[in-house]
């Protein structure tokens, strides 16, 4: 009764962060539950991988290993996950909203008819979960009625699981897929290259808005400071519309959630939806000419200068600091 | 072709959200009420693509009351073809949601599904994906791009860390992502045409669908507000202050 089955989701046979946090939270859904946790890797063969999650404090690791289960497609994906769930009997399949968890969680709760509630941020005791609505302006405590529920966790809601020195056992499953039904194709991966820390897992974050005025401005005001910073580059969901920045970039309601130790939002205007991204940020400063932008009602320090002139000159400051 | 496009009334993005003093909802007065604005997208793509191929049809559907026909008339003047209302005075849960217009589109047999990746209100990110499951067809998630070849299509969709691409044979759902395009207005001539525009109602308990809930809200709270801190007076001043009082660099 109660046991969690976290989907550990792996890129090249390297869990991100946010698989770490799944675990985490999947720990503590099975304690509150009365359950064991288990994870879940799948792949064309998963040994590297299994290997690995296995150190993280679960109770067993499935191994669910088919060719067809090489590239993530959410159709194959959803079935061996399904046949899993009824197979091991567990009550709550868990893994974090990144864009895979969101692509495929939904598909095995409609083919198990259960329940699920995204991006949820606290577990209660009485089996109830909180998930943020309307862009974090409320927190809703929700109830999954069923014997299945599924849930995705948020990734800033929970800390990461971190290795011990024992391994749990790995039992491969031969998944049940119904081949006539699987009709996706993978074509390609075009991944973004990039030095720089991941955005989900960096502890520091300096984001631009429209501010900026430009994506050459992004390359020749801004970067300089990430770099300087050591941090991941973000960007308002307004810098992307203008087609500045890649979408990839995007911190807020509709694109990635982040709560670094430091968040600079530099010439953002701070809309609801963009708050809704960083808020839980530790430290957030804001550079912004418009001393009545809203990013400054959530900023623990705030600048009102011209981000032209006081960003090469911050780049500078931290520069010296080093030295 | 035929295209599908759900379709979610949601409060306005600039609305300020507050909760209902019983903690049961939000409290709607001096709402003001629009197109969930990913499926506005979704309505704009449909829409493209009937303008390429030349022909096709646009509908589109929507699961609410009947305040909800004034969102379905604006898609209308956007240029779709037809409406379906399903009246559904409860609210239902995305489960719900998708099991009805699993249900419609099993009558109607559209070619494509376009729907928004979210809905701006719950933000659930769960309605595509379920439909696909339930019809047994093909899904792309956070579309940026949309190709069809006969009945072929290919998909970019913006992921984690890049874009990925898939391909599949048709029907298939489609969920849009924010680069798939800039919806377009209605015009004072297609809002005018939008009135005479067919806008059927079906209630939802005609269609023999399970409807109870089984994700089930049981209380709405205000987060905690993040307290403003102070301005700086200059660049030196911010660094310091980072260095010295918060340790962060």
């Amino acid at each position: 009764m109660g046991d969690v089955l976290v989907f550990a989701e792996h890129t090249h046979g390297h869990f991100p962060k946010t698989t770490l946090i799944a675990i985490q939270a999947g720990r503590e859904m099975a304690a509150k539950r009365g359950g064991v946790c288990c994870a879940v890797v799948l792949g064309a063969s998963c040994d590297g991988p299994a290997a690995e999650i296995a150190r993280y404090g679960v109770n067993k690791v499935f191994a669910l290993e088919d060719p067809r289960l090489e590239h993530h497609l959410a159709d194959a994906s959803a079935q061996a996950l399904a046949g899993l769930i009824k197979g091991t009997g567990a009550e709550t399949l868990l893994a974090t909203a990144t864009a895979m968890g969101k692509d495929l969680m939904p598909r095995v709760a409609a083919r198990l008819n259960a329940p699920m509630a995204s991006d949820i941020v606290a577990i209660n005791d009485d089996g109830t979960v909180i998930r943020p609505m309307y862009a974090g302006n409320v927190l809703a405590t929700v109830e999954l009625d069923g014997p299945v529920r599924i849930v995705t966790v948020r990734g800033t809601a929970f800390d990461a699981a971190t290795a011990g020195n024992e391994a749990a056992a790995i039992e491969k499953v031969k998944p049940e897929l119904d081949p006539a039904s699987l009709k996706m194709e993978f074509v390609n991966f075009n991944e973004i290259k990039s030095d720089r820390p991941q955005l989900t897992e960096a502890r520091i974050v300096v984001s631009g808005g429209r501010g900026l005025k430009s994506g050459e401005n992004f390359k020749t005001v801004l970067e300089p400071l990430v770099d300087e910073l050591g941090a991941a580059m973000g960007a308002s969901r307004a810098a992307v519309d203008a087609g500045f920045v890649p979408n990839d970039l995007q911190v807020g309601q509709t694109g990635k959630v982040v709560a670094p130790q430091l968040y600079v939002a530099v010439g953002i205007s701070g809309a609801i939806q963009h708050l809704a991204g960083m808020k839980d940020s530790k430290t957030i400063v804001a550079i912004n000419k418009d001393e009545e932008a809203p990013i400054f009602s959530v900023a623990d320090f705030g600048l009102v200068a011209d981000l032209f002139k006081a960003v090469p000159e911050m780049t500078e400051e931290v520069r010296k600091l080093k030295h | 072709m035929k295209i599908l496009v759900p379709v979610k009334r949601v409060p306005d993005p600039a609305t300020t959200i507050r909760v209902a003093p019983d903690g049961a909802g939000i409290a709607t007065d001096n709402v003001k009420w629009v197109i969930n604005p990913f499926d506005e997208i979704a309505i704009e793509e449909a829409l493209r693509i009937k303008e390429k191929q030349g022909q096709g049809e646009v509908v589109l559907i929507a699961v609410g009351q009947q305040s909800w026909q004034e969102q379905l008339r604006t898609g209308l003047a956007m240029g779709a073809d037809r409406a379906i209302l399903v009246r559904s005075d409860a609210p239902l849960d995305p489960l719900a949601i998708a099991r009805v217009i699993a249900k419609v589109a099993e009558n109607e047999k559209p070619e494509l599904i376009i729907i928004g990746k979210q809905a701006i209100d719950d933000d659930s990110n769960q309605v595509g994906q379920m439909i696909a499951e339930m019809l047994g067809w093909p899904q792309a998630t956070f579309a940026s791009k949309i190709e069809l070849n006969g009945d072929r299509c290919s998909v970019v969709r913006e992921v984690d860390g890049g874009l990925a691409t898939v391909a599949f044979p048709l029907p298939a759902v489609v969920t849009t992502d924010l680069r798939l395009n800039e919806p377009r207005y209605a015009s004072l001539p297609g809002i005018m045409k939008a009135r005479k525009k067919p806008l059927n109602e079906i209630a939802v308990d005609s269609l023999g669908v399970d409807l109870t809930p089984k994700l089930k809200i049981k209380v709405l709270k205000t987060p905690e507000k993040r307290q403003a801190g102070r301005k700086l007076g200059s660049v030196q001043e911010l660094v310091a202050a980072l260095h010295n009082e918060a340790k962060v660099i």
